[in-house]
């Protein structure tokens, strides 16, 4: 830095500096001046040293004082305190430090200083606020060509989106489309512009859809969203999937609706395409077993438990088709099947669904049916459309077919208990002879149905262990002591509970499986004898086992049993087998054989039911037998305490000496009341049977019975009481 | 909704702006009648605003001053403003001529003014951004040409976190920053704060709800929470002229007065 006057000698302060630092103390703060201290001070140094020069000079310059206010304000003193105090100071300081003499140089260069500073303030201020206008209209440029550059976006978003979009106003006049809209309606932008949004209309549209609209134009919704049909120009129609939304303005008021469109007529068609496939027959064109379930199910899940609706059904079965298929090859039986189903079509109406089931079966559907008539009426004309012979490979077929007719409340039923129905009713009407209907009845059916399910399920059953078995005792009518047990099966259905033997015993022996039902019996029959043998002893009840004619034809039933004994460890003699009259009977002569060898191991054989069959007296001699059970329906008419059936003592009282002349044991079955076991007593019969003494318990309640060792059905007890113990 | 980037903001200078406003408290002539206006209404509530201005302007010179003799010469001003005196490639720039300096504003005016002010600085830049927008802030291709991140950079958040609410999670912003940061790293933060004038700052902050950055003041405890992750030098968390004054000698007299904290902490 230049020292602008000469340098003074001695201790004497120098004025400049003493100026400088006063000024710094005074203006501090006045104004932010991007400066350290001991900067700012070197500043005003050198404008105090300017300041001394000029009032000493001679003449003084009071002009330098523009300059020094010009260089306050480019060091951003820019603070109106900052002049004020200047002013100020240079007035009071000067004198002072130089001389009173130069007060009026001072006034004179404080007014220059002000000018200048106020000059230059204003020239700062007016480039500063010209930069920040500037600024801003750099700032508003900016922001137009970003805007630009988004609208240009926006229209190229617009005119290339593959997807249409229209905007349109809140009266439904169309204001704008873009190219993708208009090649998806084949209308031209203009065009659009005529039509309004009430002109894209559906037919097939769902009230749902205008309501959605109204509701947008009210503002109440923002957008939605749906699948809707449009005419193109030319008539065609094409599927869009739409969405429509509002644009609001500022305030949020609904200004604009903006439609968004995509053409999904292509994935429309495919999907149709693929529904077809999926619901149809593709051989006869028909309806499939799906799509007859389904709409099936429909009426059923759409009716409420008040509903007076009606449903039928006619289930067709062609007769003797598989012969046809295999003498003269698929070929003619696919064109049999379509021949069909072009003459099923004849003969049904609006409402009615033909569907093919499978293979031969056809089944026609009558949604809202009013009564048994009109399906018997459709029955009729279905056979006799078939009656005619069909030229088929160079001859005339006659095809035949078996009708099952349901028609029910829809109601009283569901839709699979509907088709059980006709199942079984199309069973029924084969079996009654082929070439017509039969009308479901519920009371055959009911049985039939039974029966039928039963029997399918009993192989699983037998595989899944759903039998156990229990045990009623039989009692010396001397003393009413347990004498034995009879083993009874029952079944634990999964759903239906615990079910009797006649009900799955009859079709246990048709289906064959009565055979390993049979053998699982035994075994059970003889583990639990062995258990009461091994606590009982000599005293232990013997076990007596049913076993069905079937089991008696197996040519391995005596090696099975003595195998059974061995494993099990029962006393051949506590092992007792009941045979039906009507298998002993049979004029063959395997199971006399196997009767031999299971006597020949010491295990007794026993009539059951005896009375009931035809029985040839006669051959009873020859028979293999140590016991007869005389039939309940004997001692019936012994029940009675006062009156007893005379008839039936001597019937009993007969079979009783036969048995005893043959040297049989007598058991007599059905034993109810204490008069009854009395009579039968003194009748002969050594054994008794029944609810008198016991019904059928688990084997642990016989071994408590045995090891009370009390009499059962004493007289003075109520029948079956008590016999449990505690 | 997220404002997508190519939409941009309105410039509206119906509203007073904190740079403008700024810019009029230190003397400046870049600002409008609306802003005058508003600095008007809070210098009459609060006398000592301007002081406070110039003591956080003064804080930022020596921090930058402090920096560059340690030999930082790359520099991100984050909220840097209305470029108006004292700003911080000048400071920057007297010890250092190659450092490097990158300006980080979101108003659209102050951009405009700062590019027409640095358009001939080859060692400066501008980049309109918001704080929070780390990523796009520091990938900036300004941004990459002027600063290595693989060096020391000093980054200033000076009197700007008090415009950014809590629900902006400045703290967490400021952790990216910290994790982008080359250790060595400093940043500079300044922040206003209600403790050394509580009976003001109320009104103060009502002020600023019409302007685009409504305030948030924040405690000595808030502010040292935001610098979490720093070593802070010395003399650590402090008021504004309390930082490194240049005359350590001149004892200050309620530098509370001067309501504000600053700080300058190391990225270890």
């Amino acid at each position: 830095m230049t020292e602008p006057h000469g340098t003074r000698s001695g201790a004497e302060p120098d004025p400049v500096d003493a100026l400088a630092i006063a000024w710094a103390d005074e203006v501090e703060g006045t104004s932010y001046v991007p400066m350290a201290v001991d900067e700012l001070q070197a500043h005003l140094r050198e404008l105090a040293g300017l300041v001394i020069d000029a009032v000493l000079a001679d003449p003084p310059r009071p002009d330098a004082g523009a300059e020094v206010g010009r260089r306050l304000v480019a060091a951003h003193f820019t603070g109106p305190e900052t002049l004020e105090r200047t002013v100020l100071l240079l007035d009071e300081q000067l004198p002072a430090l130089l001389d009173p003499a130069v007060l009026p140089a001072v006034h004179a260069l404080t007014g220059t200083l002000a000018g200048g500073y106020a000059a230059a303030l204003r020239d700062r201020t007016l480039d500063e606020q010209e930069a920040i206008r500037r600024a801003v209209l750099a700032a508003r440029h900016h922001t137009e060509q970003a805007l630009h550059a988004s609208e240009a976006r926006f229209r190229a978003m617009f005119h290339e989106a593959a997807i249409g979009i229209g905007l349109g106003d809140m009266d439904g006049r169309i204001l704008e489309v873009n190219p993708a809209m208009t090649r998806m309606f084949g209308h031209t932008a203009d065009e659009f512009r005529r039509l309004t949004v009430g002109d894209l209309t559906h037919p097939d549209d769902a009230p749902s859809v205008w309501r959605l609209y109204e509701r947008l134009l009210r503002g109440e919704i923002d957008n939605f969203r749906l699948e809707k049909r449009f005419f193109r120009r030319s008539g065609k129609e094409i599927v869009g999937h739409l969405t429509l939304s509002l644009v609001r303005d500022a305030q949020g008021r609904p200004t604009y609706q903006l439609a968004m469109l995509e053409d999904v007529s292509e994935r429309h068609r495919l999907q149709e395409n693929l529904e077809y496939q999926a619901y149809h027959d593709p051989l006869t064109k028909l309806a499939n077993r799906a799509k007859f379930t389904e709409r099936l199910e429909r009426v059923f899940t759409r009716e409420g438990p008040d509903s007076l609706r009606r449903v039928g059904v006619c289930f067709l079965d062609l007769d003797g088709f598989k012969t046809i298929n295999d003498s003269l090859g698929h070929s003619v039986g696919d064109r049999m099947l379509q021949e069909v189903a072009r003459r099923l079509g004849s003969c049904v109406t609006d409402g009615e669904l033909i569907a093919r089931m499978g293979g031969d079966e056809f089944v026609v559907l009558v949604e809202d049916s009013h009564g048994v008539d009109r399906l018997v009426g459709l029955a009729d004309r279905v056979l006799a459309a078939l009656a005619p012979p069909l030229p088929l490979a160079g001859q005339e077929l006659v095809v035949g077919a078996s009708i099952g007719v349901v028609e029910q409340a829809v109601r009283e039923t569901t839709a699979s208990e509907l088709m059980r129905a006709a199942d079984i009713t199309l069973y029924t009407a084969k079996a009654e002879g082929r070439g017509r209907w039969a009308v479901h009845d519920p009371g055959r059916d009911e049985a039939e149905t039974a029966r039928f399910t039963l029997s399918a399920a009993l192989p699983s059953a037998v595989a899944h262990n759903e039998f156990f078995v229990l045990y009623q005792p039989l009692v010396s009518l001397a003393d009413h002591r347990v004498r034995g047990v009879e083993a009874l099966v029952r079944w634990q259905h999964p759903r239906l509970g615990v079910l009797s033997p006649s009900l799955f015993i009859g079709p246990a022996e048709e289906t064959g499986i009565i055979v390993e039902l049979g053998r699982r019996v035994l075994e059970y029959a003889c583990r639990d004898a062995r258990a009461w043998q091994d606590e009982f002893g000599d005293a232990a009840p013997f076990v007596s086992v049913n076993v069905a004619q079937r089991q008696l034809a197996e040519p391995a039933l005596v090696s099975e049993v003595a195998d059974l004994l061995d494993r099990t460890g029962l006393r051949p003699d506590r092992l007792q087998i009941e045979l039906t009259e009507r298998a002993l009977t049979v004029d063959e002569g395997a199971p006399l054989k196997a009767l031999d060898g299971l006597r020949a191991m010491g295990v007794r054989i026993a009539v059951d039911d005896f009375g009931t069959g035809y029985s040839n007296l006669s051959y009873l001699r020859k028979l293999p037998v140590d016991v007869i059970k005389l039939d309940g329906s004997f001692g019936e008419g012994l029940r009675e305490e006062e009156l007893s059936d005379e008839v039936d003592e001597v019937i009993v009282g007969t079979l009783v000496a036969l048995g005893h002349a043959l040297g049989l044991t007598v058991t007599a079955e059905g034993v109810e009341t204490g008069p009854q076991a009395a009579r039968l007593r003194a009748l002969g019969c050594d054994e008794g049977q029944g609810w008198l003494f016991a019904p059928a318990l688990p084997a642990a309640d016989i071994a408590r019975m045995v090891r009370r060792g009390a009499p059962l059905g004493d007289p003075a007890a109520r029948p079956g009481g008590d016999l449990l113990g505690a | 909704m997220q404002r997508p980037s190519w939409a941009p903001e309105d410039v509206d200078i119906d509203r007073p702006s904190a740079a403008r406003v700024y810019d009029y408290y230190l003397g400046g002539g870049h600002n409008f009648a609306v802003d005058r206006a508003m600095a008007a209404r809070a210098v009459a509530d609060w006398p000592e605003l301007p002081r406070i201005m110039q003591a956080n302007r003064a804080f930022l010179r020596r921090a930058v001053r402090y920096l560059a003799d340690q030999g930082f010469d790359q520099f991100l001003d984050i909220g840097s403003g209305i470029p108006t005196v004292g700003n911080v490639h000048e400071v920057a720039h007297a010890t250092n001529p190659d450092a490097r300096v990158v300006y980080v504003d979101i108003d659209p005016v102050a951009v405009a003014h700062s590019r027409a002010i640095l358009a001939d600085d080859p060692r400066t830049g501008v980049v309109q951004r918001d704080f929070a927008e780390v990523a796009a802030v520091l990938d900036d291709p300004v941004t990459r040409s002027l600063i290595d991140p693989s060096r020391p950079v000093a980054v200033l958040v000076v009197a700007l976190l008090h415009f950014v609410g809590d629900e902006r999670r400045p703290g967490e912003v400021l952790a990216r920053y910290r994790e982008a940061m080359a250790p060595g790293s400093h940043l500079v933060v300044s922040h206003a704060s209600a403790d050394g004038a509580p009976d003001r700052a109320d009104d103060h902050q009502a002020l600023y709800r019409r302007t685009a950055t409504p305030m948030r003041m924040r405690t000595r405890d808030e502010v040292a929470a935001l610098l979490d992750g720093f070593t802070l030098v010395d003399p650590g968390l402090v008021f504004l002229p309390e930082w490194r004054p240049d005359d350590p000698s001149a004892v200050l007299e309620h530098p509370e007065r001067f309501t504000g904290y600053a700080a300058v902490g190391r990225r270890d």
